[in-house]
C-alpha cells in the first residue's frame, strides 16, 4: 500500500545499514520526508507490535528493531518540517508508587515512542498526585500505569481516585499492566483497558483514537 | 542444592482456589509431591486474596506442616503476617524476605532482631535494581553486616542477588554470575536463593535458558533458589550438577534419583 515495504521489513530484521541507505535513498528520490516517517518507520514500528503481541517477535527483537528505526529516523529528522508531522497523541508512563520495576514500563514507553506518540516517563516509585500532576501539565490523552507486585497494585486505585478529582479526568484514557495485573483487575478498578506487553499497549492507544 | 518448592503461592490460580474452599487436600498432595521430589523448604505466599493474607497464611502454616516435616520460608511483606505465621512454626523458617529498600528494612529488622530463624536478603535498595557485579555485592555486604547486628550470622542468611532478564541487556547473566562468585569469595559461610525464572523473561522455550543458568550459577558458587520441584528437567540438572560440582559422595543422591525414576534421558 505504501512502497515501503522493504523499508519495513529491514527495520523489522534490524538491518541498520539497509534502512539508513533506503532512507537517505527516499529522501533523494524526492519523497515526502513526513510519508518516510508514517508509512515508513512508524508503520514498521506498529507492525513489529502487533508480532510482538502475537508472540511471534521477543523482546530483543523488538528492541532491535526500535534502534534500527531511530537510526532511520535520526537521517530523516532533518528534513521534518515542523508541524507537519502530528503527534500520535501524548501518553504518560510511570510505575506506581512502592515499586521500582521498570523493564515492562521502559518497554512500553519506547513502543509508544517509536509509533509516533510523544511519551512522557515519569519513571518508578511514582506517588498519585505526581501522576495527576503530570497529565494535567502535559495535557495527556493517555496515562499507562505499571505494578509489578500484588503489594503495589492497590496504588492504581489510589491513582485512579486522585485522577477522579481532577478535571483531566475525561479527556485521558488510562491503561494499566504488569505480571500481577489482569484485564479483569483493570475492570475492577475502573482503568479504561489493559494491555499484556508493549505491543499490546500500541494498539490499545491507538485504539483510544478511535 | 538447597532448593525452595515455590508452588504454594496464591497467585497460582489453582492455590488460590483451594485456599479460598479450604482444600487441605490439594496442598497436601503439592506439598507432600514437592517433598519426594526434593524441596528443602516450602515457601509459603498468600498474598494474593487481598485482606485475606492474615487468616489465609494461618491456614496455609498449619496444613503444610501437617503434611510435611520439612521447614517453611514464610513469604509476605508484612511484618504483622510473618509474626502471626513466625509463631505457628514448628521448625525454624526462613523469613522471605528483607530488602536495603527504607521501608521494608526498617519495618522487618525490629521483627528479625534475636530471631533464631533464617532470612532471605534481597539485594534491592531504595535505587531500584542494581546495575553491575559490584553493585551487587556491595548490597549483599551491606545486607549481611546489617543482618548480623541483628543476631543472623552468615549461615542463616540467603542473598538473593537478583536476576535481571537477559532479553532487555544480554550483559545481565553474565553480571550475576560474576556477582555470585564475588559474594562466595567475600563471605564463605552465606547461603544464596534467587528467582531463577526472571532470567529467560521475554523469551520463548524459557525452561531451557533456566535450567543452563542455573547450572552456571552453581558453578559460581551459589547453592539455593526457589524453583518448583516438580519441574523435573530442572530437578534432573540440579542433582547433575551438584555431583559435578563434587556436592554428592560416590554419586549418590544422582544415582537414587535415577533409579526413582526421577532422571532420564
Amino acid at each position: 500500500m505504501s512502497g515501503f515495504d522493504e523499508l519495513q521489513v529491514a527495520v523489522e530484521r534490524g538491518e541498520r545499514e539497509a534502512v539508513v541507505s533506503m532512507v537517505k535513498d527516499a529522501l533523494d528520490g524526492g519523497t515526502d520526508p513526513a510519508d518516510i516517517l508514517n508509512d515508513g518507520l512508524i508503520a514498521a514500528m506498529q507492525a513489529v507490535g502487533e508480532k510482538m503481541e502475537e508472540g511471534d517477535m521477543f523482546i530483543p527483537e523488538v528492541l532491535r528493531a526500535a534502534k534500527t528505526m531511530q537510526a532511520g529516523l535520526e537521517i530523516l529528522e532533518p528534513h521534518l518540517v515542523e508541524g507537519t508531522v502530528e503527534s500520535a497523541g501524548k501518553v504518560v508512563v510511570g510505575t506506581v508508587k512502592g515499586d521500582l520495576h521498570d523493564i515492562g514500563k521502559n518497554l512500553v514507553g519506547m513502543m509508544l515512542t517509536s509509533a509516533g506518540f510523544d511519551v512522557v516517563d515519569l519513571g518508578t516509585d511514582v506517588a498519585p498526585e505526581d501522576f495527576v500532576e503530570a497529565v494535567d501539565s502535559n495535557e495527556a490523552d493517555i496515562l499507562g500505569m505499571s505494578a509489578l507486585l500484588t503489594t503495589t497494585m492497590p496504588m492504581m486505585i489510589e491513582t485512579l481516585a486522585a485522577l477522579e478529582s481532577n478535571s483531566r479526568r475525561d479527556k485521558v484514557k488510562v491503561m494499566i499492566g504488569g505480571a500481577p495485573v489482569s484485564r479483569g483487575y483493570a475492570e475492577e478498578i475502573g482503568a479504561d483497558a489493559y494491555a499484556s506487553d508493549a505491543g499490546a499497549a500500541i494498539k490499545t492507544a491507538e485504539g483510544f483514537k478511535s | 542444592m538447597i532448593v525452595i518448592g515455590e508452588r504454594i503461592n496464591t497467585s497460582r490460580a489453582p492455590v488460590e482456589k483451594a485456599v479460598a474452599d479450604r482444600d487441605a487436600e490439594y496442598i497436601r498432595q503439592d506439598v507432600q509431591a514437592q517433598e519426594a521430589a526434593g524441596a528443602a523448604y516450602i515457601d509459603v505466599n498468600a498474598a494474593a486474596r487481598i485482606g485475606h493474607e492474615m487468616e489465609d497464611m494461618a491456614w496455609l502454616v498449619e496444613v503444610v506442616q501437617d503434611a510435611v516435616d520439612l521447614p517453611l520460608s514464610l513469604d509476605s511483606p508484612d511484618p504483622a503476617v510473618l509474626e502471626q505465621a513466625y509463631a505457628l512454626a514448628d521448625k525454624p523458617p526462613i523469613i522471605n524476605s528483607i530488602s536495603l529498600e527504607t521501608e521494608r528494612w526498617e519495618a522487618m529488622m525490629p521483627f528479625l532482631r534475636g530471631k533464631e530463624c533464617e532470612v532471605i536478603a534481597l539485594c534491592m535498595d531504595d535505587t531500584g535494581l542494581p546495575e553491575s557485579a559490584e553493585a551487587v555485592a556491595e548490597r549483599a555486604q551491606r545486607l549481611i553486616k546489617g543482618l548480623k547486628g541483628v543476631g543472623f550470622p552468615e549461615e542463616r542468611i540467603h542473598v538473593d542477588p537478583l536476576i535481571q532478564p537477559i532479553s532487555t541487556d544480554q550483559t545481565k547473566g553474565l553480571m550475576t554470575l560474576e556477582a555470585v562468585a564475588r559474594i562466595r569469595e567475600e563471605s564463605p559461610e552465606v547461603h544464596f536463593t534467587c528467582g531463577l525464572s526472571n532470567i529467560s523473561y521475554g523469551l520463548p522455550v524459557r525452561q531451557v535458558i533456566n535450567r543452563s543458568f542455573l547450572a552456571l550459577l552453581m558453578g559460581a558458587g551459589l547453592d539455593g533458589a526457589i524453583i518448583d520441584p516438580l519441574d523435573q528437567k530442572l530437578m534432573a540438572a540440579v542433582k547433575a550438577v551438584d555431583m559435578l560440582l563434587a556436592n554428592d559422595e560416590f554419586c549418590g543422591a544422582y544415582l537414587e534419583a535415577v533409579r526413582a525414576g526421577q532422571i532420564t534421558s
